[in-house]
């Protein structure tokens, strides 16, 4: 039975490393951009609905109407005034550019909030900790259930909206090639605009659920952004239903590492992470041409 | 007035000055011929006025209006429409995805989904494959067909010919020929002097980035456009003044 708990619990947990993988595989996937502050970002999301839940009683979900469009509008910014600038300047500026927003993100927040642990947990009931029992001793936490159900929804409808809309075309469109875009009428820059502005907003939610599921403070940006960067290149990056892939097989591998010792749940995820890396770098010809495919963003 | 009118555009690939002084005019309905060997500008000429290279000096203007220094993206809006070479398709995109693409502008016009199909009917059978699957004739007609699409006043094409099998550049021409006649305004790039000749009325001949010889296609014989081509008349001007 502890068999098939960690088998649950570790495809849940997928779900919330898909949800913060998938603006990091999407910023990558359309703007070649790695984005080093996408940990650091999630905590600034996740700290604003804390602040609108404790300073102002509001529900965090009913935050969310507030947080999620302030968070694209940051995206917005953030492309035009550093990412689309520190990008024209060669492929590892933007590298250097995001790991300092990532810098002065943090210590902003230390600044503003202190170094104090914070959740979002006490704000909303006993969602945190609730469970179903499925029968034989066997029970799930509502939380994961309801993570990992957005999870779905998000990436669902990412897919759609760049499969079906002439804004998501563009948006394929100008990852495949930028500057033929421009020769058929599409505007690149405000399509990666929007790029960034969705890549933020989906950055919004990951720190919600972040903050719902454990605790935060300034300085927790990188663990999730290393998550993220795992789920995403175990997963392939670029590829949206690859995220969730790469989500739960990271959910999975680290669950089945704490069942083993107490120190397993990160180990046993670098591990697989590593294990999938070296795999594509020794098995060459056809995982890698998978890998480059969806690489280029391929985002089928 | 002309549609599109160029004065004395000159354009730098960094240090090496790819365009020179370049001055002509295109008028509605007109078909131009733009022929000289490679390297010689042509390429640079085409993607300068589409917006994709930046002159260094002069002046595009379309229907009176400066488009100089206007993004390539309001371009096409205004009526300019580029295939590039090597043609350029979304590769991880089907045909028809490539044509809904070139609707971002918004520009009003006749063109269709289905009128491109009915235009180059080899793509009809292929409407959902992706683009990276199609053989060299049906991409070129992808890649017109996706051009056309944004309902351009002027359509630039660049050697649509090349990398094709006799066949298929004869099939591609054949559509080309039907949009010539139903008054498109084109100026094409082209290597092969007898099929330029057969489809443009006006013919220009680039020279290290200057257009050397310039008139209409029945009355410009072969041997002139030949020694416009390898420089000679350059040659015999500077013997006779040695």
């Amino acid at each position: 039975m502890s068999f098939l708990s960690a088998v649950i619990d570790g495809v849940l947990l997928g779900g919330y490393y898909a949800m913060i993988a998938c603006g990091l595989s999407f910023m990558f996937g359309v703007m070649r951009i790695i984005n080093l502050a996408h940990g650091s970002l999630a905590i600034v999301a996740a700290f604003a609905l804390w602040f609108i839940a404790d300073r102002l009683e509001y529900d965090p979900f009913l935050a969310l109407i507030v947080v999620l469009p302030g968070m694209g509008l940051l995206g917005w910014l953030l492309q035009r005034g550093i990412l689309e600038r520190s990008a024209r300047s060669g492929e590892l500026v933007p590298i250097l550019s995001t790991f300092g927003l990532a810098i002065v993100v943090e210590n902003a927040l230390f600044e503003c909030f202190g170094a104090d642990t914070r959740s979002l947990a006490p704000y909303v009931g006993s969602l945190s900790y609730d469970s179903f029992e499925l029968g034989g001793g066997l029970y799930i936490g509502e939380l994961a259930i309801l993570t990992f159900a957005v999870a779905i929804l998000l990436l669902g409808g990412l897919q759609l909206f760049l499969t079906y809309t002439p804004l998501g075309r563009q948006i394929r469109a100008t990852a495949e090639d930028p500057d033929t875009v421009e020769l058929v009428g599409v505007n690149s820059r405000f399509v990666n605009a929007v790029a960034a502005l969705i890549a933020l907003v989906t950055v919004a939610l990951a720190g919600l659920f972040l903050g719902l599921r454990s605790s935060f403070d300034p300085y927790s940006g990188s663990l999730q952004l290393i998550f993220a960067f795992e789920a995403a290149v175990i997963g392939g990056t670029g590829s949206l239903w690859g995220t969730l892939r790469g989500g739960i097989v990271l959910g999975v591998a680290q669950t089945f590492g704490a069942h083993l010792h107490p120190q397993g749940f990160l180990l046993a995820g670098h591990a697989v992470f590593l294990l999938v890396l070296v795999g594509r770098l020794y098995v060459p010809a056809q995982l890698l041409r998978v890998f480059l495919k969806s690489a280029v963003g391929s985002f089928r | 007035m002309s549609l599109l009118s160029i004065s004395a555009l000159d354009i730098r690939h960094g240090l090496l000055q790819a365009v020179r002084e370049v001055s002509f005019h295109v008028d509605q309905g007109e078909t131009i011929a733009l022929i000289g060997a490679n390297g010689a500008g042509k390429t640079t000429l085409l993607r300068a006025i589409a917006g994709a290279h930046r002159a260094t000096r002069g002046q595009i203007l379309l229907d009176g209006l400066d488009l100089t220094s206007m993004p390539t993206y309001q371009r096409v809006a205004m009526g300019i429409a580029l295939v590039p070479e090597g043609r350029r398709l979304f590769a991880a995109m089907t045909v028809e995805e490539n044509l809904q693409i070139a609707r971002a502008s918004g520009r009003k016009g006749e063109w269709t989904i289905d009128r491109v199909m009915e235009t180059f009917p080899m793509l009809k059978p292929r409407r959902k494959a992706l683009c990276g699957t199609l053989s060299g004739g049906e991409q070129q007609a992808t890649a017109i067909g996706r051009a056309l699409m944004t309902n351009p006043r002027l359509l630039l094409l660049d050697e649509v010919s090349l990398g094709l099998s006799p066949l298929a550049v004869d099939l591609v021409y054949k559509s080309v020929d039907s949009l010539i006649v139903s008054g498109a305004t084109i100026l094409l790039v082209e290597q092969d002097l007898k099929r330029a000749l057969k489809v443009s009325n006006r013919v220009m001949c680039m020279l290290e980035g200057r257009i050397v010889v310039e008139g209409s296609a029945k009355t410009l014989t072969r041997e002139q456009i030949t020694d416009a081509y390898f420089g000679h008349q350059k040659r015999r001007r500077a013997e006779a003044s040695s």
